[in-house]
């Protein structure tokens, strides 16, 4: 056990540094150099110099990479080059909003989606579900940022309900609250179709196992051969689901944020887009990248934990 | 005669499919007594494995009872109310499964579960352990208490399959129902899994129910044989008059086909032709017709159930004639 | 000799009411692709100051933007953009994609665990971040688009492709046209293509509107299709900077795209479960 985490963070790692290098590569193949490309026609040769030696232009190649990855290892991402704030400061500054709106929008999301999923199970083959299936389709196929600005068209503008903009003002608990409900139900939204699904699914197969069958014909009861036997397993697929799908909460928090401009990843990665903040961008894929993958390689783990079956497997 | 322990009683079990209705079992009946060894045999698709779901009313989903009865010690299993049914499994009437590596839960010790299948017996948690350690010992397995510890991917089919039986005998049932106990297994298991349920019909007082297709197992174990074709009874004996004189041709040809039997070498393996009939659409005469050499045009009117002796009858047209 | 197969599952595709449904909106999302020049009222370029943001009327259905062009022109050659860039971009990834995958299932092993290091490398990032790092190298716009279209995509299909590679070229008759002397790209082409390419087929589908789906993401970011090429995208954050005065543009924007996606969403279920039960994919 021990060895394959060592094993899967060792591949982490060198996927990260792979990435990294693909990045890194891709700018040097793009024609023209990224100073002038940053500036636009706003260029002029000392504004290009100076901006030149800040994003450290004017070394080799090799050098920069080097660099970049001897800083990072270290937890130094680089400068901000119009800001001159240290990158990784924006990153710690944003990312808990991020990770608490992705939070907020994957519990409520769990909750109803599992809830859904039960429905399902329990009502299977019947018009509620069916119902319940194309409202799970629905929710899946429909884009974030439209649900995001729908909502903020009913609640904000036209209720005035909620805020329309912001996270709310600092210290003041119950404004964040309400500025934190509808960009969650927005990224959240697709998780309750997607996890009512797969609940569904999984709990149909595992109910029609052989061994939930064992333990009906020793006469278990039957909330005791769902709780113990059936749901034990149900959840082992849902957390590499969850972890894999974290991804998407990235991308959707990227939209959702922009539009109810609320500070997170997604409105620096974004701005930073915007102006060519080399540092910035680079800098917060690096560490979306690496939380990411940590997020996944701690799953696999606890799926190895959970399931003797997985932890065998790996020990050989 | 001793009172039957149970008795299934013109059972027809329909499965609801896509393709329409199928009957799987079409008045299907049995009677098993305290001390007996009952055999069903048949080919697969033949109904057997429904039967023996039926006996603890764990039918699929998509199947429905339309009549008959299931009585164990003269109640209708069918009838009672979803708990006392439920009480009646495992305690009273417990079931080996056919396959042994999906028939323990993956994520659950041997052990765990073992304790979990004992929970009507108002007894200490300690105590349950030690019968569980004492049964895997009864069956044959070398170190109980590491058994108890392991999950069920970390045993072989043919220790899987002891645990099962042991698992089985945890709450001394009248009922034991073995359902193709020893398919899944290579020979060298398939024997002594048999040797192990020999030894253990010796000190049974209940009765043991054996579901398989093959007629060795048949010959090793069973005192008495129903052989089953496309949903129905065909033929019941004493095991020694079933081999030495089947009174309908299925059987015959059933014997005539089991490798076990041949005593010398022969280059083709005789098989039955043409297939089951279809159990969505069943004929009206006698189902073997199609396949039987002996058919003759009033085998497509229902055959008659003829008695041979007390203990042998078969549902054939051509029965009452020499064997 | 394929028909009566693919007949039966047309048939059953659309007696499934969802089916029929996402039939229906693709159908019709093609139609206004195509036909873009015939159904749209007025150049979806041509401004007209005098009636910027107005609400619908006999003139302009769907009313107009702030730069008085007509909505819903734009909205229908909104939809050629969309549907061209998702079959350029999904076509490129599909091929590359079966290329790579065959390499790698067919090559030499050091090959497939090389490819398989960068599959899974470009499958563990984020997607978006991805995404909006390759746009900050290269500048927005729709080339910029398709290509992160095709980057993103082209793992999961060079994996699907590679797993049935890898199953097939143990099959008996793969195996039988290596002993008689099959070369190996005609073993590829003639024996293998055919054999994974209905897979593939069926997530091609029904990635299509996943990438509508981001290209309107993008250009609603103003980090895809460049204005003022009308794309749902583009119309949208129109739409959301006028949101105060005007919510015509907006709902008018986002009706569409929400149609189309669910319409290809539908489609691809209806004939999943139409040409194969078994074959079920989700994806987050």
């Amino acid at each position: 056990m021990l060895t394959y985490a060592i094993k899967r963070a060792a591949l982490a790692a060198l996927i990260l540094f792979v990435v990294m290098l693909a990045m890194y590569g891709m700018v040097f193949l793009v024609p023209g150099d990224p100073a002038s490309v940053a500036l636009g026609p706003r260029a002029t040769p000392a504004l290009k110099a100076m901006l030149t030696e800040r994003m450290g232009l004017d070394q080799p190649v090799a050098v920069q990479i080097w660099r970049f990855f001897a800083n990072a290892a270290q937890g130094d991402l680089g400068i901000d080059v119009w800001s001159k704030r240290p990158v990784l400061d924006q990153i710690l500054e944003a990312f808990p909003q991020t990770l608490l709106l992705g939070t907020v929008a994957l519990s409520w999301a769990l909750t109803l989606g599992i809830t859904v999923g039960v429905l399902a199970v329990v009502y299977r083959g019947t018009f509620i579900d069916r119902a319940l299936g194309l409202v799970s389709v629905s929710f899946i196929s429909v884009p974030s940022f439209v649900v995001a600005i729908y909502l903020l068209l009913i609640f904000a503008v036209w209720l005035q309900w909620l805020p329309a903009i912001g996270a709310g003002k600092a210290g003041d608990i119950p404004s964040q609250i309400k500025a934190l409900i509808l960009p969650s139900i927005a990224v959240g939204i697709g998780w309750v179709g997607y996890l009512a699904r797969m609940v569904r699914a999984s709990m149909l197969e595992i109910m029609a196992a052989n061994h939930i069958r064992t333990a009906r014909a020793f006469g278990l009861p039957e909330r005791r051969v769902v709780t113990r036997y059936a749901l034990r397993l149900a959840i082992v697929p849902t957390i590499s689901v969850i972890a894999v799908g974290l991804g998407s909460i990235l991308s959707s928090a990227v939209f959702v944020e922009t539009v109810f401009s609320r500070p997170g990843i997604g409105t620096l990665i974004t701005g930073a887009v915007f102006k060519r903040n080399y540092p910035v961008v680079m800098g917060t894929v690096l560490f979306t990248t690496a939380f990411y993958l940590l997020v996944i390689t701690c799953a696999d783990l606890l799926i190895a934990k959970l399931d003797p079956r997985v932890r065998d497997a790996l020990a050989r | 005669m001793t009172e039957p322990l149970l008795e299934i009683d013109a059972l027809n079990v329909t499965y609801h499919t896509d393709q329409g209705k199928l009957s799987a079992l079409r008045g299907a009946s049995l009677i098993a007594r305290a001390g007996e060894v009952i055999g069903i045999v048949g080919e697969s698709g033949c109904g057997k494995s429904t039967l023996a779901a039926s006996v603890i009313n764990l039918l699929p989903q998509a199947a429905e009872v339309t009549s008959g009865a299931v009585r164990y010690k003269g109640a209708d299993i069918l009838t009672l109310p979803p708990e006392a049914q439920r009480a009646l499994r495992g305690q009273d009437i417990a079931m080996i499964f056919q396959d042994p590596m999906t028939a323990f839960n993956p994520v659950l010790t041997i052990g765990a579960q073992l304790i979990d299948f004992q929970h009507a017996a108002q007894i200490p948690r300690a105590e349950k352990l030690a019968r569980a350690r004492a049964l895997l010992s009864r069956v044959g397995m070398p170190d109980p208490d590491l058994t108890l510890r392991r999950y069920p991917h970390q045993l072989s089919g043919g220790m899987r399959q002891r645990v099962a039986i042991a698992a089985a005998l945890l709450m001394n049932p009248t009922i034991l129902v073995a359902d193709e106990p020893t398919t899944a297994l290579d020979v060298t298991m398939e024997a002594q899994i048999i040797h192990l349920l020999r030894d253990l019909r010796r000190d049974y007082q209940g009765a043991i129910l054996v579901i398989t297709h093959h007629l060795g197992v048949v010959a090793e174990l069973c005192d008495r044989v129903y052989v089953m074709y496309a949903g129905e009874v065909v033929e019941e004996a004493r095991v020694d008059d079933l081999f030495h004189a089947p009174r309908h041709p299925y059987t015959r040809a059933l014997i005539a086909c089991d490798p076990g039997h041949f005593e010398q070498a022969t280059p083709i393996l005789p098989t039955i032709q043409g297939r089951l009939p279809d159990l969505r659409n069943p004929p009206t005469g006698c189902s073997f017709a199609p396949r039987c050499p002996l058919a003759e045009a009033i085998c497509a009117t229902p055959p008659p159930r003829v008695p041979i002796s007390l203990t042998q009858s078969a549902l054939c047209h051509k029965a009452g004639g020499q064997p | 000799m394929r028909w009566p197969a693919n007949t039966r599952a047309l048939r059953a595709l659309i007696r499934d009411p969802m089916g029929l449904m996402g039939l229906v909106l693709v159908t019709l999302f093609i139609l206004m692709a195509v036909a873009a020049p015939i159904l749209a009222p007025y150049d979806p370029l041509a401004l007209d100051v005098r009636a910027k943001l107005q609400s619908p009327s006999l003139a302009h259905w769907l009313g107009t933007d702030q730069l008085g062009r007509d909505t819903l022109s734009r909205i229908i050659y909104g939809a050629r953009t969309a549907l061209t860039i998702a079959l350029t971009a999904i076509g490129l990834a599909g091929s590359i994609g079966i290329l790579l995958g065959l390499i790698a299932g067919y090559g030499p092993r050091w090959l497939d665990a090389a490819l398989v290091l960068i599959f899974d490398a470009l499958n563990s990032l984020p997607m978006m971040m991805f995404a909006l790092a390759i746009i900050t190298v290269l500048g927005p716009g729709t080339g910029t688009l398709i290509l992160v279209v095709v980057l993103v995509s082209i793992p999961g299909y060079a994996r699907l492709i590679r797993a049935q590679t890898l199953t097939l070229r143990s099959a008996d008759f793969i195996v039988a046209e290596q002993a008689i002397g099959a070369s190996t790209p005609r073993i590829l082409l003639m024996h293998l293509l055919p054999n994974v390419f209905g897979p593939l087929c069926i997530v091609l589908s029904m990635d299509i509107p996943v990438v509508i789906m981001l290209e309107a993401g993008l250009s609603y970011l103003n980090l895809g299709v460049k204005p003022p090429t009308p794309s749902w995208g583009n119309i949208l954050y129109d739409g959301y900077t006028a949101i105060r005065t005007s919510s015509t543009l907006v709902i008018a924007a986002g009706a569409p795209l929400v149609l189309a996606t669910l319409g290809f969403t539908f489609l691809g279920e209806g004939l999943r479960d139409a040409l194969d039960p078994r074959f079920t994919t989700a994806r987050p």
